[in-house]
């Protein structure tokens, strides 16, 4: 793993709130293709750092890069190279099935053709192509978070990032996304995900776990569970968040 | 500047308006409302004033007085009172709005050259009424005056009469009301909605998968633009249809440069609706803000009082509120058939506004906090 090319590193990234610092001096480096979890409690800064990644927020100190361009100075050259699926369901509820993929495949620089492909591919992959003209409103959640990583995915980008992709759907809805996961990753996709769910943490290559603005942990689900002398890694999250102040 | 995401992007506005269970039926519907109801409801021309007449005189010329002042439209006598206290009683109470008091003698002294004085008192909580009354009492008796004199067969110095015209003000008034009042629906439709369409975005999160993705600040912002020309034209447009339809107003001038100034002021009241929803976190804050700038606009851009009459530096201040153009070029077109040669300082000023607030929106944009 370690001999692969670098997608994701940074350096020292801090983001300050006024007097409050969510993200305090974190550092990591992910390899192409890989899946890294992202864990950490409430409030320990994960969604935040991820932001920063991804181009929606601005580092109050620190660098970065990701799929080669400057976090700081080149956000808008990162954002042709990623795809990006935040924690709350933001695709256009008014908008059909096709028309979101379509809408976002174009901004992406996609032509019509290779959209009518991909998207054919995608649909019938999910066993959606009966709900391509229906409302998005109309539709389950189960299906919507699909959806929503087809959405970000449609594009095959370097790296994406799924920020608590399997928030409140069913075990089988949660088995089968990740399935998703392991296709995108397959393909050569980097993915970046945050979870809280410790059972999918064993199915990533390597997890960081935040606590309080910091990465306490960072290593492969194996070398975790050796290191803090424990069998899941439910356990060793409990070891590690143990003194989290910002979470109750 | 990318065609094909501001393509994307448009229809992506289109379908989202057209699917709006309200926005397309309230474009629709305020204009119509509006145009059929205001016209007829805000006129400054007063009707029915009440006036109270103490007559001290009793003649047959003071009788006439109080007969013709009833007969008027304009006014209405309350009552003759006996003395001036119980008339005023009638304004205290609020049944009358002005006292008529016809001296003693009033008739001999008219006969006798001697110039006598009628008394004329009005009540000014209602300025307007009490000022507008007080003008149409004394047409009112001069007119008796004239005619008594006229059938008598003499001739006083005190013959001359107000020279205020009796134009008919209720009609003169709706002409200028209407073009006023596609104004104000431009600027609460073109201003309001595209603040809310993207401050709605926020508040549902779809704007951070857009500011997530490549998009160009100016493909996005133009894509919240361009829609409230389309939606300012039919405004338009159902306007001028009422105007003709109901109140047989046609403009005098070009109907493409109503349209002209349309798209300009749509892309005014556009853009600030955009940079208000900019710095706004929910509906509520945008729609706060969009009130304070309405406000002034509705007051001070010359839509209700005319900016003549007001003082030299609130004057000055109405140069930097674009509905003060816009307002000017569809009085002119609509009543005197100005062209576009007429209005090019107006035009021009629009669309310098435009311009600015458009660059505004757009740069005040930020698809990273």
């Amino acid at each position: 793993m370690m001999d692969k090319e670098i997608v994701i590193s940074v350096k020292g990234l801090t983001k300050k709130f006024g007097n409050f610092t969510a993200v305090d001096h974190i550092s990591l480096e992910v390899h192409r293709g890989e899946i890294f979890g992202f864990l950490g409690a409430n409030g320990a800064g994960k969604t935040t750092a991820m932001r920063m990644l991804c181009g929606l927020s601005f580092p109050t100190s620190g660098s970065g890069m990701v799929s080669g361009y400057d976090i700081i100075s080149q956000a808008e050259e990162i954002k042709c190279h990623i795809g990006y699926m935040s924690q709350k369901f933001s695709l256009y509820e008014n908008l059909t099935v096709w028309e979101n993929l379509n809408l976002f495949a174009t901004i992406y620089g996609m032509n019509s053709k290779t959209i009518k492909e991909k998207t054919d591919v995608a649909f019938k992959t999910l066993g959606m192509e009966n709900v391509q003209n229906v409302l998005v409103k109309e539709i389950p959640l189960g299906w919507k978070q699909k959806l929503a990583f087809t959405a970000a995915t449609l594009h095959s980008p370097d790296v994406v990032f799924l920020d608590e992709p399997t928030g409140g759907v069913d075990p089988s809805t949660r088995r089968k996304f990740w399935e998703m996961i392991y296709r995108a990753s397959s393909e050569g996709m980097t993915v970046f995900v945050t979870t809280h769910y410790l059972d999918e943490a064993e199915y990533c290559n390597r997890v960081s776990i935040m606590v309080d603005g910091h990465i306490k942990a960072l290593d492969s689900p194996a070398r975790l569970k050796q290191q803090y002398h424990a069998k899941t890694m439910d356990e060793v999250f409990r070891i590690v968040a143990k003194d989290a102040k910002r979470s109750d | 500047m990318n065609a094909n995401t501001l393509k994307i992007l448009l229809k992506k506005e289109v379908s989202l308006i057209r699917r709006n269970p309200i926005i397309p039926r309230l474009i629709i519907a305020m204009p119509i409302l509006v145009m059929l109801i205001i016209p007829l409801v805000t006129t400054l021309d007063v009707k029915n004033v009440g006036v109270a007449v103490v007559d001290n005189d009793h003649t047959e010329l003071s009788r006439r007085m109080i007969t013709d002042m009833n007969a008027s439209e304009y006014l209405s006598v309350t009552g003759c009172y006996l003395s001036y206290d119980e008339a005023f009683l009638q304004i205290e109470i609020g049944k009358a709005d002005a006292i008529v008091t016809i001296p003693k003698n009033y008739l001999r002294d008219l006969t006798n050259g001697k110039r006598p004085e009628l008394d004329l008192k009005a009540n000014g909580v209602n300025a307007t009424k009490g000022i507008l009354g007080t003008q149409y009492a004394t047409m009112s008796i001069a007119h008796t005056i004239s005619q008594w004199q006229a059938e008598q067969g003499i001739n006083l110095p005190m013959a001359k009469s107000n020279a205020m015209n009796f134009y008919n003000p209720t009609l003169d008034f709706r002409n200028y009301m209407i073009p006023a009042l596609m104004v104000v629906l431009l600027i609460l439709i073109c201003g309001f909605l595209p603040a809310l369409n993207l401050v709605s975005e926020k508040e549902t999160g779809t704007i951070e998968a857009m500011n997530v993705t490549p998009v160009g600040r100016f493909e996005f912002v133009l894509s919240k633009l361009i829609p409230y020309w389309i939606v300012g034209i039919l405004v338009v447009t159902v306007g001028i249809l009422i105007g003709w339809l109901v109140y047989g107003l046609v403009p005098e001038g070009k109907i493409l440069n109503i349209y002209l100034a349309t798209i300009l002021f749509s892309l005014v009241m556009s853009g600030l609706g955009v940079f208000i929803a900019n710095q706004s976190k929910t509906i509520l804050q945008s729609i706060f803000m969009m009130f304070a700038f309405i406000v002034v606009f509705q007051l001070m851009s010359g839509l209700f009082t005319p900016i003549a009459s007001m003082p030299q530096w609130a004057q000055y201040i109405t140069y930097a509120i674009p509905p003060r153009y816009f307002i000017e070029i569809m009085r002119a077109v609509y009543l005197k058939g100005a062209s576009l040669a007429d209005l090019w300082i107006q035009y021009l000023s629009l669309t310098g506004f435009a311009a600015a607030l458009c660059f505004v929106a757009a740069s005040t944009y930020k698809k990273r906090a």
